[in-house]
């Protein structure tokens, strides 16, 4: 069933910062995943998914590609009469967008116009399946104001305000920690939150009113003991991807079946672009283990531990190793690459050789020559 | 109002298709897959778009359900337009009654209403059996640049296969005297590709005089076009150059799917200037795992490869298992070959699980009665049972249970 009561808020424009090289001409919601995918279509299927009919996306700066991604949002099933796909960059002044709250200030016409009752707030640079009616049951049940969605284990490495919650035996919120000195596990904020809409307007005016204008400080962690804040636990596969390193090893994550299955499953389907791309073609004498591989790929070569996106070359006799290879990047004949992060539209001549190392793969920027 | 078309394309998909047996049971055979993740249909609808061709009268009656749904708003090959792009023209109630499409040209003489409000110069009509990249813009020209009130697509055949096909014969500026179907002792090898350019008025014409005609099959090739001949209407054969080929029969459609492995052969579905478009299924990218031996193979999205793959076409959401191998054959959408199975020369349709060590046919080489050999054909939503053998050239329409 489609169309319920909640309506959905994407921030496609934060922390660029700590993948500053894929991000340097495009938004986080832009980067891409997982041999097909932009991190946006993660949150944008699962609200999809979950039956939520309209969808804001925020966006900032260098969102080109983001809008060429998204279009109408016909692929995420989002191009309709009825509500559906909202673009959201700032009016003339950037300055506006510079944090979560003047943003979400500067859209409270979006807000007072809606009717649903209930938004649903998501970042773009956690990649998992989540079902937001399922968060929303749980809300419903505890009666809760705002419900935060949180993953148990070790916090990721360079989180920005890296945010802990403790819990009563209900569930209910009653610490929030932010940027704690934790070395064990715990349970950290996925900025993932369900919340009453008119609750969230009534949030915001009072936070600008008062210039206190940090989302989690001021509204997470200054309201907890005044309201119902509950949590819900995701245990799925969550990656944050707050490095190079972190989104690399979330793609190669991606070589698990059962991870596989969790994230792309049948029943929840991750939408995205199509590009109407030929199968994957497999030259005589190619040789493949271990990878994630997109249509219209042309292998010649050799390929081990790598996600190749869609329209990549392999040259005969190159080989290529824990790499991760974006769209159209063509590799010539008898080159060699090891942990190499490939952007875009590269090209990579004969006889070359690329060697990164697993703590630190090679980076190679869009459109470049090597 | 419509506003103006220069040109409608009707696609006539309506045949069942019956010598693609089991493939065909349950859709029509424009709906076949084809090449890893395309529809036979694709290919024509691609050609109208990529030849700029707004209006599309797709003609169906045999086992529509797949092709519809398929088609949907058009919008996987930019024809869902606003007053224009694809509509699937179904037979349909009239006031003096219902018809099936008795043949061909019955089949757009019941649409004249169609086409009429694009108010159109020509029609160009298809067949929804060819796979081939062609641009009908080009065709068109021809058409209007021999002043010509029909044009017919032909091809260069060998001189030998040439009895199989409809032969126009013509003289050196290209004007057709004489059509010869299939005949014995071929004249030319000017072999008809059922392609075929109309200008409008005269087709209009005859199609209405030609429904009125006693004892009429209302068939393009056996009625319309000889009468048009007979009268001495400028009729001119137009020749393609490239590949096409009628997927009309296992072997053939088996061929063509081969063919895409074959880098010599000129059908290029990576060209970006000429793309066939079509619907495309919500999948991950394909994994292939480290037991598995992928080579000179197209694999298609979603797939998950752990056994041997070797000369053959992938759909979307196959899954090939450790130790199971896979040699010149073609598996449709969401198949599964289990651990040990070996299947060669074989076409297995959709959803259907081949079990465990079971065998589906054989090398050509490997069997000594070459004339009982052939393509092996599996229907779809079966059950081959583990340890079962499917015998080459079989058709199997019905699970198979497991051999001890």
């Amino acid at each position: 069933m489609r169309g319920n009561n909640i309506m959905g808020i994407i921030f496609s424009n934060l922390h660029e910062d700590l993948i500053s090289e894929i991000t340097d001409r495009r938004t986080m919601g832009a980067v891409p995943f997982g041999g097909r995918y932009r991190l946006i279509d993660f949150p944008l299927s699962n609200m999809a998914n979950s039956g939520i009919n309209k969808i804001g996306v925020l966006t900032k700066t260098n969102y080109q590609s983001l809008i060429d991604h998204l279009g109408t949002g016909k692929a995420w099933g989002l191009s309709k009469k009825r509500n559906g796909l909202f673009m959201l960059p700032p009016f003339a002044n950037t300055s506006e967008y510079s944090n979560r709250m003047t943003t979400l200030n500067s859209i409270m016409p979006f807000f007072k116009n809606s009717t649903e009752e209930y938004v649903a707030i998501s970042d773009c640079d956690t990649v998992c399946n989540i079902d937001y009616q399922k968060i929303c049951s749980k809300h419903l049940e505890n009666g809760a104001d705002i419900t935060v969605v949180y993953k148990r284990g070790h916090l990721p490495s360079k989180l920005h305000d890296p945010t802990v919650f403790s819990f009563d035996s209900k569930g209910k919120v009653i610490d929030v920690l932010i940027n704690p000195n934790i070395t064990g596990s715990c349970s950290y904020y996925m900025n993932m939150l369900l919340i009453k809409r008119e609750l969230l307007m009534e949030l915001i005016t009072k936070c600008i009113s008062k210039n206190t204008l940090n989302f989690k400080r001021d509204i997470i962690q200054a309201e907890y003991k005044n309201l119902n804040v509950y949590g819900y636990e995701f245990d799925g596969f969550a990656p944050m991807i707050t490095s190079m390193s972190d989104y690399f090893n979330a793609n190669m994550q991606l070589m698990n079946r059962e991870i596989r299955q969790d994230l792309f499953r049948g029943d929840r389907p991750i939408y995205t672009k199509v590009r109407d791309d030929m199968p994957t073609k497999y030259g005589l004498g190619s040789k493949v283990t271990n990878s994630l591989i997109a249509n219209g790929c042309i292998i010649e070569g050799e390929v081990e531990n790598c996600v190749l996106f869609k329209g990549v070359r392999i040259g005969k006799g190159t080989k290529v190793s824990n790499c991760v290879i974006m769209q159209d990047t063509k590799i010539g004949a008898d080159s060699n690459l090891n942990y190499v992060i490939v952007d875009k539209d590269v090209t990579i001549k004969n006889e070359r050789t690329l060697m990164g190392f697993l703590s630190y793969p090679v980076y190679i920027s869009k459109e470049s020559v090597v | 109002m419509y506003p103006k078309q220069e040109v409608v394309a009707m696609l006539l998909a309506g045949g069942q298709g019956s010598r693609l047996g089991v493939l065909t049971q349950k859709l029509a055979k424009p709906a076949v897959p084809f090449g890893g993740k395309y529809r036979i249909i694709d290919f024509p609808l691609s050609n109208c778009v990529n030849s700029g061709i707004e209006a599309v009268g797709v003609l169906t009656q045999y086992q529509p359900l797949v092709l519809n749904e398929y088609i949907g708003s058009g919008q996987a090959w930019d024809l869902d337009s606003m007053n224009s792009g694809v509509r699937v023209l179904s037979p349909y109630q009239q006031v003096k009654g219902a018809d099936w499409y008795s043949g061909t040209a019955n089949a757009i003489y019941q649409n004249i209403n169609y086409i009429d409000r694009y108010n159109p110069d020509y029609v160009v009509i298809l067949s929804g059996d060819h796979i081939y990249k062609m641009d009908y813009s080009k065709m068109i020209a021809f058409h209007k640049k021999k002043n010509a009130d029909c044009t017919i697509a032909v091809i260069d055949v060998p001189l030998a296969e040439a009895s199989r096909f409809g032969i126009m014969n013509t003289n050196p500026d290209g004007s057709i005297y004489e059509f010869e179907e299939k005949p014995k002792q071929p004249k030319s090898t000017n072999a008809s590709m059922g392609i075929y350019v109309f200008s409008w008025n005269k087709l209009r014409k005859y199609l209405i005089d030609d429904e009125e005609t006693e004892g009429s099959s209302h068939d393009f090739g056996k009625d319309i076009l000889p009468k048009m001949l007979s009268d001495g209407q400028r009729m001119f054969a137009y020749q393609f150059q490239g590949y096409w080929k009628d997927v009309g029969t296992i072997d053939s459609l088996w061929e063509s799917n081969m063919d895409l492995l074959d880098p010599n052969i000129p059908l290029d579905l990576n060209d970006e200037s000429w793309k066939i478009y079509s619907s495309n299924p919500v999948v991950p990218p394909h994994y292939v795992s480290s037991t598995a031996t992928v080579q000179n193979s197209l694999i298609s999205d979603g797939c998950d490869i752990s056994g041997s793959v070797d000369f053959s076409v992938l759909f979307n959401n196959v899954t090939v298992k450790a130790g199971a191998v896979v040699q010149d054959s073609i598996i449709m959408p969401g198949s599964v070959i289990e651990e040990g199975a070996v299947v060669q020369y074989a076409i297995v349709s959709e959803n259907t699980v081949i079990g465990k060590n079971a065998v589906i046919g054989a090398r050509p080489e490997d069997i000594e009665d070459k004339d009982n050999w052939g393509i092996a054909v599996i229907g779809d939503n079966l059950k081959i049972g583990a340890n079962a053998k499917v015998a080459p050239k079989a058709m199997i329409s019905k699970d198979i249970e497991e051999v001890e």
